[in-house]
């Protein structure tokens, strides 16, 4: 790290920050205990017997601490953030205000029934325009997030298939799933085989067919897949899978690409996990639990999970055991009825979207990902030919003989103000960079962003490589050592050895 | 004199009697940037050719490394626990991953040998 530029080391109004046992000292402590009085030992021996090393901070101290960590945060409410596969989009104010209502914040699990119609209302109502905007009869709606979901609809899989006396061994994943996929597979109890992609960055159908038979339970596809491809020939795919008698699972995790344009259903698709807090707009990375719903098709629909919400005589109840069911649910996948706050938000969204509202999210997502395709195709290397969908995938072929890499760009960036895209994902290409703008940014924003990206591969192609090295410049931090850090992980703060006495 | 083989998954095996010597390419070590962590298999552990037998770790991904031949393990490169930078040092060399048996000869005839392997990487930065 080079040296501070100023006496204290702050930047502007950018100020350093210690950690809190650094700067603590118990004589600071916001709290004053009496001492303690002498009694009798009855912790067994067990008495601690030195300091534990907690810091003492006063309440100034606390407050600055924390306040001036998070002012080092970048969430998507500071800037753009054009992570792809992740649809960091704008959470519309609207949604909190709702969820923090008197009667749907404050509510507890185990109240009665007869107190919460209202909270069972939301969890129908969600689960209705879910089903309807995938074109499913069924929704599990408690996983608690998308690779929960994966997990839900495999186990749901695997009991519509066990109660058929037909327990199949594997399941097929294209090379550009989501890497979760191959590791809810595998978790579920089945043995994971991969397709490769065909040279257009979607499925090969061939390679697919040859390997389907009677051990495959399911496969596992993205549509959109992670390149950010549409998978046109996903009716063949359907087919061919039912046609073995497997179950089709689809990855909803980039549904923000296709909602009110396409129903899964109609596609063939018996289950899939849809990221509510990716396309239904709640705080996520870090900012917020995720909730991961699974619709699930006729066949698949009396093996989905406890518990439900139901219309009843009285009003709304939930089936929470396999003895008051109509179908024959596999088991609970969470403890009480999923991820409740985030039900709200996403319905708050749906409600204020409306059915007109989502279809254009998904024409607005898929017109700023060509708008970036078209801004930068000509500094960077697209990795497919025609347009894309919600996200936009390059690789790293305009770097060659730069000496810049991936990683370079992407720390770059953070220079000049921006998250960076995902980087060296999809492996399908070669040092991928994967943009997803989302439909909540505006031209202007687009506009920066794309001349930004192109400066810096101009820059990067005029041999300027050593700047790019040296980036991140501005930040608290500069670049980290990550291979001494994974290397020689420091894994525990130790205090600085006491400085010796002058005297000595 | 000790014949190298090299795979498609850029793995190369030193065969020298009846022994291999197994370890990654040049090309490899450099695709996967400063090498963290390898995970080796135990002596003894046997094989299919194909069967995932260790683990190679870098700053940009962890990647399987495969049995290139049938056969069981009889010895680990230890050094690589402390130190794997000796993979991007001398992955060809020094950072080799483990040796083993020789059970079928006839798999090695299906490998390419350093011409054809030069070949096929300079096929794939194209």
């Amino acid at each position: 790290m080079s040296a501070p530029e100023t006496f204290t080391g702050n930047r502007g109004l950018q100020l350093e920050e210690p950690l809190t046992f650094e700067t603590g000292d118990p004589a600071l402590s916001a709290v004053d205990l009496p001492p303690v009085p002498e009694a009798p030992d009855r912790l067994g021996g067990l008495a601690r017997e030195g300091e534990i090393g907690l810091p003492g901070l006063s309440e100034p101290q606390v407050m600055r601490h924390y306040l001036r960590l998070s002012q080092k945060n970048y969430a998507i409410d500071a800037g753009f953030y054009p992570l792809g596969s992740c649809t960091m989009k704008h959470n519309p104010r609207l949604n909190e205000k709702v969820a923090r209502l008197p009667g749907l914040g404050d509510l507890h699990p185990l109240q009665p029934v007869s107190t919460v119609q209202g909270a069972l209302a939301v969890m129908d109502a969600c689960a209705h325009w879910l089903k309807t905007l995938t074109g499913m009869p069924a929704v599990a709606m408690s996983p608690a997030a998308g690779a929960h979901g994966e997990l839900t609809g495999l186990m749901t899989i695997r009991a519509a298939l066990e109660a058929a006396g037909d327990a199949r061994a594997k399941v097929l994943v294209p090379e550009s799933a989501h890497g979760t996929n191959p590791a809810s597979a595998h978790f579920c109890g089945y043995g994971v085989e991969s397709i490769p992609a065909n040279d257009r960055g979607r499925v090969d159908l061939a390679a697919f067919k040859d390997k389907l038979g009677g051990d495959v339970a399911a496969v596992m596809l993205t549509n959109p897949n992670t390149c950010g491809l549409f998978e046109d020939e996903i009716l063949e795919i359907a087919e061919a899978i039912h046609g073995i008698g497997g179950y089709f699972y689809c990855d909803g995790a980039n549904f923000n690409a296709i909602v009110g344009r396409v129903r899964p259903g109609d596609l063939g698709i018996d289950c899939m996990h849809l990221n509510l807090h990716k396309t239904f707009s709640t705080p996520h990375g870090g900012g917020g639990p995720g909730s991961g719903p699974v619709v699930l098709s006729a066949p698949l629909a009396p093996f989905a999970p406890l518990p439900y919400v139901v219309h009843g005589p009285d009003g709304f109840r939930l089936v929470e055991h396999a003895a008051d069911s109509d179908g024959r649910p596999f088991g609970r996948v969470k403890g009480f009825h999923g991820q409740f706050g985030v039900f709200v938000r996403a319905l708050a969204y749906m409600m204020s979207m409306g059915s007109d509202g989502l279809r254009q999210v998904s024409e607005d997502a898929v017109l700023n990902a060509n708008y970036l395709l078209a801004g930068l195709k000509d500094d960077l290397s697209p990795s497919f030919d025609g347009p894309c969908m919600h996200e936009v995938l390059f690789d790293d072929h305009f770097l060659r003989n730069t000496g810049v890499s991936t990683l370079d760009m992407a720390k770059a960036l953070i220079d000049e103000g921006f998250h960076p895209m995902t980087m060296y994902f999809p492996l399908v290409v070669h040092g991928a960079l994967l943009m997803e703008p989302t439909e909540t940014e505006s031209k202007e924003t687009l506009d920066l962003f794309i001349a930004t990206v192109r400066d810096l591969a101009r820059r990067a192609k005029a041999g300027e490589a050593d700047s790019f090295h040296a980036a991140p410049r501005l930040t608290p931090r500069r670049r980290l050592d990550e291979t001494l850090a994974a290397r020689k992980p420091v894994l525990r703060w130790t205090p600085p050895a006491p400085a010796a006495d002058a005297a000595d | 004199m000790s014949d190298t083989y090299y795979t498609r998954d850029h793995e190369w095996i030193r065969v020298d009697g009846d022994i291999g010597t197994v370890g990654i390419s040049e090309y490899a070590q450099e695709q996967l940037g400063d090498v963290v962590f390898v995970e080796l298999p135990e002596p003894g552990k046997a094989f299919d050719q194909g069967d995932e037998a260790a683990v190679v770790e870098s700053v940009k991904a962890a990647s399987e490394i495969y049995a290139p031949i049938t056969g069981a393990v009889v010895e680990a490169n230890g050094d690589l626990d402390d130190d794997p930078s000796k993979v991007n040092a001398d992955a060809e060399g020094d950072g080799w991953f483990f040796r083993m048996t020789v059970a079928d000869p006839a798999e090695l005839e299906d490998m390419m040998d350093g011409n054809a392997y030069k070949a096929y990487v300079a096929e794939l930065d194209d």
